[in-house]
C-alpha cells in the first residue's frame, strides 16, 4: 500500500498480523453511507489471491457520542458474530480492532457482493426472481436474529415503545415548530402502547439500504449500528415504512411484498406471537420518527454544524412521513 | 410593486440554469448537491405560487376548528396543544379532513412526485 489516508500503514499490519495468509492491502478507498461510523473497502492480498475486506471504524479512530440505544462498534461486532452462529446472513467479522493497532475502535468484515440500491432492488430485472421471495425471507431472517439470546451480549442498551415514544417527543418538542399531525400521531401511539411484549435482540435498522440483495435474495443483513434490545416488532414495523417503499407503495413490505408474506416467514423461522396489529403501531411509530429525523436533519443546518443545500432541504421531507400518518391514521 | 421578472420568474430561471448548464459539467458529489439545490428551488417556485392560497385557506379551517382567530403559527400551536390535551383527537369532527388538505398542500408543493401524495389523491 503505497498511498492512500494516513492511517492505511497500520491498518496494514493489523491485517497481515491478524489474518492468516494475508501479506499487504490495496484498493483502501471509503465508501459512501453509514452515516455514524466509517466504512473503507480494501482488498487483503496473498498467496490466494485477494480477499475482499470492509473495515467499520469510528470516525477519525476516535469514539464519539452516539444516540441512547446506539452500542459501542465493538459490541456491534459482536452481535454481527451471533447473529452469523444464529443463521442470519452477514459478512464473516474476522478481526476486531485491538489498541496496539493504532486505529482506534472498530472491526474488519469480509466485503459482500450484491445491491443495497433499493430503486435497482425494485425495479431491475436482475433482481424480478428474488423480489417475490424477499417479504418471507425478511421475516424469516428477522425471526432469527430476534431469537439470539440477547443475555450473552449484556452491553446492549435496552428499551421499549414508552421510552422511545417519549424519546423523540422531547426531540420534537426541542424543536419547538408545531406539526399537528405528529401531535396526533404521538396520541394515538401512547394511547396503544403494547402491552409488555416480550424483548428481543432488535437489528434496530432493518430495511431498504441496509440489505445487501442479489438476484438469488438477501445476501447480508448489514449496518447494525443501532442493534439494542427492544419489542421485536419494531423491526418488522420498520420495513413497512413507506419511506422505505421507495415508490413502491402498494407492497407494504419494502416495496416488494407483503405483510402476510412477512408474517408467514417469520412464523417459519421460529418467531413467535407477531401480528399484523403490531407491526402496523411499528410502521406508525417508525413514520413519525423518519418525520423527527428529518427536522433533526434540518436542525443542523439551523444550528450551522452543516451548512449543505442537502441538509436543509430535508426539512422539507417531513411532510412526506405527514401525508404517510395521514393515510394511516384517518384510512 | 417589485419590476419584472417576478420572484418566481427569477428562481425558476435560476433552477433551469443549474439543470441545463450547470449540472452537465458536474460530476459525483458536487453533481448530486447540485441536482438537490435544483430540486430546492423546485420548492421555492411552488411555494411562491400556490402558498398563498394554501395558507389562506389553511388559516379559515383553522379558526373554524377551534372557534378563534390568530397567525397560522398561533393557530397551529393551539391546534397543538389541544391535541396534546386529549380535547381533539383522531374522532373529532373535521379535524382528519383539516390535516388531510393542509398535508396535501404541504407535500404538494415539498415532494409532489412522493408515492404517499399520489396515494393521498387517489381516495375519494
Amino acid at each position: 500500500m503505497t498511498n492512500g489516508p494516513d492511517f492505511a500503514p497500520a491498518l496494514e499490519a493489523a491485517v497481515t498480523r491478524a489474518i492468516k495468509g494475508v501479506t499487504s492491502i490495496s484498493g483502501l478507498r471509503r465508501l459512501s453511507g453509514g452515516a455514524s461510523q466509517e466504512t473503507w473497502s480494501f482488498d487483503g492480498n496473498g498467496p490466494a489471491g485477494a480477499m475482499p475486506l470492509i473495515l467499520r471504524r469510528a470516525p477519525g479512530g476516535k469514539r464519539v457520542e452516539r444516540s441512547s440505544v446506539a452500542p459501542t462498534i465493538e459490541t456491534e461486532a459482536k452481535a454481527i458474530r451471533f447473529a452469523a452462529k444464529a443463521g442470519v446472513p452477514v459478512p464473516p467479522v474476522p478481526y476486531v480492532l485491538e489498541e496496539r493497532d493504532q486505529l482506534g475502535p472498530g472491526y474488519l468484515m469480509g466485503r459482500v457482493e450484491g445491491e443495497t440500491i433499493a430503486r435497482k432492488i425494485l425495479r431491475d430485472p436482475e433482481f424480478a426472481e428474488a423480489r417475490p421471495k424477499l417479504a418471507r425471507q425478511c421475516g424469516n431472517i428477522l425471526a432469527r436474529i430476534h431469537a439470539i439470546d440477547s443475555a450473552q451480549i449484556p452491553e446492549l442498551k435496552p428499551t421499549d415503545a414508552r421510552t422511545e415514544i417519549e424519546q423523540y417527543r422531547a426531540l420534537y418538542d426541542s424543536y419547538d415548530y408545531p406539526h399537528p399531525v405528529f401531535e396526533i400521531a404521538f396520541k394515538w401511539l401512547e394511547e396503544r402502547l403494547p402491552e409488555e411484549p416480550r424483548l428481543t435482540l432488535v437489528h434496530g435498522d432493518f430495511r431498504n439500504g441496509n440489505l445487501m440483495i442479489g438476484p438469488d435474495g438477501v445476501r447480508a443483513v448489514l449496518d447494525w449500528e443501532i442493534v439494542h434490545v427492544g419489542d421485536p416488532a419494531a423491526d418488522l414495523g420498520w420495513l413497512c415504512v413507506n419511506s422505505w417503499r421507495f415508490g413502491e407503495s402498494q407492497n407494504v413490505v419494502g416495496g416488494f411484498g407483503a405483510v402476510d408474506e412477512l408474517l408467514a416467514g417469520y412464523a417459519e423461522g421460529g418467531g413467535k406471537d407477531m401480528t399484523a396489529a403490531r407491526v402496523r403501531f411499528w410502521e406508525i411509530f417508525g413514520t413519525l420518527k423518519w418525520g423527527i429525523m428529518c427536522m433533526t436533519m434540518y436542525q443542523a443546518f439551523a444550528k450551522a454544524t452543516d451548512r449543505t443545500v442537502e441538509r436543509a432541504a430535508i426539512g422539507r421531507r417531513s411532510s412526506e412521513t405527514e401525508i404517510d400518518l395521514v393515510n394511516l391514521l384517518f384510512p | 410593486m417589485m419590476d419584472q421578472p417576478s420572484a418566481l420568474e427569477l428562481v425558476t430561471a435560476v433552477k433551469e440554469f443549474i439543470e441545463k448548464h450547470a449540472m452537465p459539467q458536474l460530476s459525483g458529489h458536487t453533481a448530486f448537491h447540485a441536482r438537490v439545490a435544483a430540486n430546492a428551488l423546485g420548492i421555492v417556485a411552488r411555494e411562491l405560487e400556490f402558498g398563498p392560497q394554501a395558507n389562506a385557506e389553511e388559516q379559515a379551517r383553522l379558526e373554524a376548528l377551534l372557534g378563534m382567530k390568530g397567525s397560522l403559527d398561533e393557530l397551529n400551536r393551539e391546534l397543538c396543544r389541544r391535541i396534546r390535551a386529549g380535547g381533539l383527537g383522531v374522532a373529532t369532527p373535521g379535524l382528519g379532513g383539516h390535516l388531510r388538505s393542509t398535508t396535501m398542500d404541504k407535500v404538494g408543493i415539498d415532494q409532489p412526485t412522493y408515492s404517499g401524495f399520489k396515494a393521498a389523491q387517489s381516495r375519494p
